[in-house]
């Protein structure tokens, strides 16, 4: 339902991603491994125009885009298709948890405000926030914050949801609680694409693995291949760090 | 205290306080206003860097502040009629406050936007939101907040410097102290009196502002 070909994007003489081929099907979890710097989160914002693309295709169930040449209703019409979950949350700072789900519905949407609410607080249930309607951000947690981000990502019924880093700012113990909602939307079929250093749930709850490097993606395979059975040198190596360190 | 002076002092307290409930609060109030008008507008035409509008913010800020508001108010008032445009002493009083403090206010909300993090704008992007949507329901209430203390601030020094009105003619409490002074030769304690009467509607404000911080940041306003 989503493919990539040739995703190209420099930032000044810095070539960050060389040319990147993506599918996604239908109810598939991806995770994107790869070093910091490697260009996962660069591609996965360059998915939904936070960063414009230098070149590239993008198929988006059946409508095809040129990346470096897209307009703004073109956008707007994709956006509103995907939610995205960001690193470090990005909650509306002026608004209660519930209104930072139902933003996107009422503005963005023209929802009629209750139906909205509605649809957000059974979010918030789903992502066990409900008894934190009313707080603000900045008397949440940070796995709180997130919780209610990715409440916000799904409360429009996105057909894919991005996920970049959603647990890179959290302690083990929040890092928990997010990746539990997570898995249960995996469960529910939802097709999420997700930028992680998370092996655990690259391994368990991932059906698919892409492993980035140096702007390019060097191997993808199925979780249960990727991990068992690595092709490339570089892949290889790339699992080795994280086995060591998890001996320790 | 002579019993004179103490007379003077009851008997012109009430005579000073009424041009400040008249004058000063009310030129205060709509000037101030006005500033926050310009300022929002003056500000967002930077922060979204609209072309052509950009550049006239500049030099309005640039010539209003580079100015003294003595002189602003002199151009109006006694300088404007040599080309035939005569305006009262009360509406040049407001045209010259509130355009000179737009542009400082201005420079305070857009240091305030731009201190938002663009994560905010990112997330809007992300729900579907159109840029104007964002920066009216997201990145404007958030920038007001954080610019409040210094736009209270603003605030309170403009309700002193509506003193200087009286140099255009306008009857304010400062202009009604000197005429009593005139009369009574008791310049000290008449001119503290009406110091203390400037404290006084600076202190309301500053319990103002204290009230209206601690409500905002019952309102999410500070960042986590």
């Amino acid at each position: 339902m989503l493919e990539i070909r040739n995703l190209r994007k420099a930032f000044g003489d810095l070539q960050v991603l060389k040319g990147i081929d993506l599918d996604v099907n239908k109810g598939d979890v991806v995770a994107i491994l790869g070093a910091s710097g490697s260009g996962k989160t660069t591609m996965l914002r360059c998915l939904n125009f936070l960063e414009k693309a230098d070149d590239g295709t993008m198929t988006f169930d059946g409508q095809r885009v040129e990346l470096a040449h897209v307009t703004r209703t073109q956008v707007n019409a994709l956006r509103r298709r995907t939610g995205f979950v960001f690193q470090n949350y990005n909650l509306f700072a002026n608004k209660t948890a519930l209104q930072n789900v139902t933003e996107g519905l009422i503005v963005a949407r023209k929802m009629p405000r209750r139906q909205a609410d509605e649809i957000a607080r059974a979010a918030l249930v789903r992502v066990g926030m409900a008894d934190r309607a009313d707080y603000y951000p900045n008397q949440l947690s940070g796995g709180q914050q997130q919780r209610v981000a990715i409440a916000r990502a799904m409360a429009a019924d996105p057909e894919i949801i991005y996920f970049d880093e959603p647990t890179s700012a959290l302690d083990p113990e929040l890092t928990g609680e997010v990746l539990a909602v997570m898995r249960s939307l995996a469960e529910e079929g939802r097709t999420m694409l997700v930028v992680t250093h998370e092996m655990g749930f690259a391994r368990h709850v991932a059906n698919r693995v892409v492993f980035m490097d140096g702007g390019v993606i060097v191997e993808q395979n199925t979780a249960e291949a990727f991990f068992n059975d690595p092709q490339q040198l570089r892949t290889r190596e790339f699992l080795q760090t994280y086995r060591q360190r998890s001996q320790l | 205290m002579s019993e004179r002076l103490v007379g003077i002092l009851v008997d012109s307290f009430g005579k000073i306080l009424l041009p400040g409930l008249t004058v000063t609060i009310p030129l205060t109030v709509i000037s101030f206003t006005l500033a926050l008008i310009i300022a929002v507008v003056v500000a967002l035409v930077q922060f979204a860097h609209v072309p052509v509008l950009q550049q006239i913010a500049r030099f309005y800020i640039w010539v209003m502040r580079g100015t003294p508001v003595l002189v602003q108010l002199f151009v109006v008032f006694y300088g404007l009629p040599g080309v035939g445009i005569l305006i009262e002493p009360f509406p040049a009083a407001v045209l010259v406050f509130s355009i000179n403090e737009g542009a400082y206010c201005a420079e305070t909300v857009r240091a305030a936007l731009e201190a938002v993090p663009q994560g905010q704008m990112e997330a809007g992007q992300c729900v579907g939101m159109s840029y104007l949507q964002i920066i009216r329901r997201i990145i404007l209430p958030q920038a007001m907040r954080t610019a409040f203390p210094t736009l209270a601030s603003f605030l309170i020094a403009m309700v002193k410097d509506t003193s200087l009105a009286a140099n255009i003619t306008v009857t304010e409490m400062l202009m009604t102290t000197q005429r009593i002074v005139a009369r009574t030769y008791e310049p000290l304690a008449l001119y503290i009196e009406v110091g203390i009467i400037y404290l006084l509607f600076c202190t309301v404000l500053t319990r103002l502002q204290a009230v209206g911080e601690k409500y905002l940041n019952s309102k999410g306003a500070q960042r986590s």
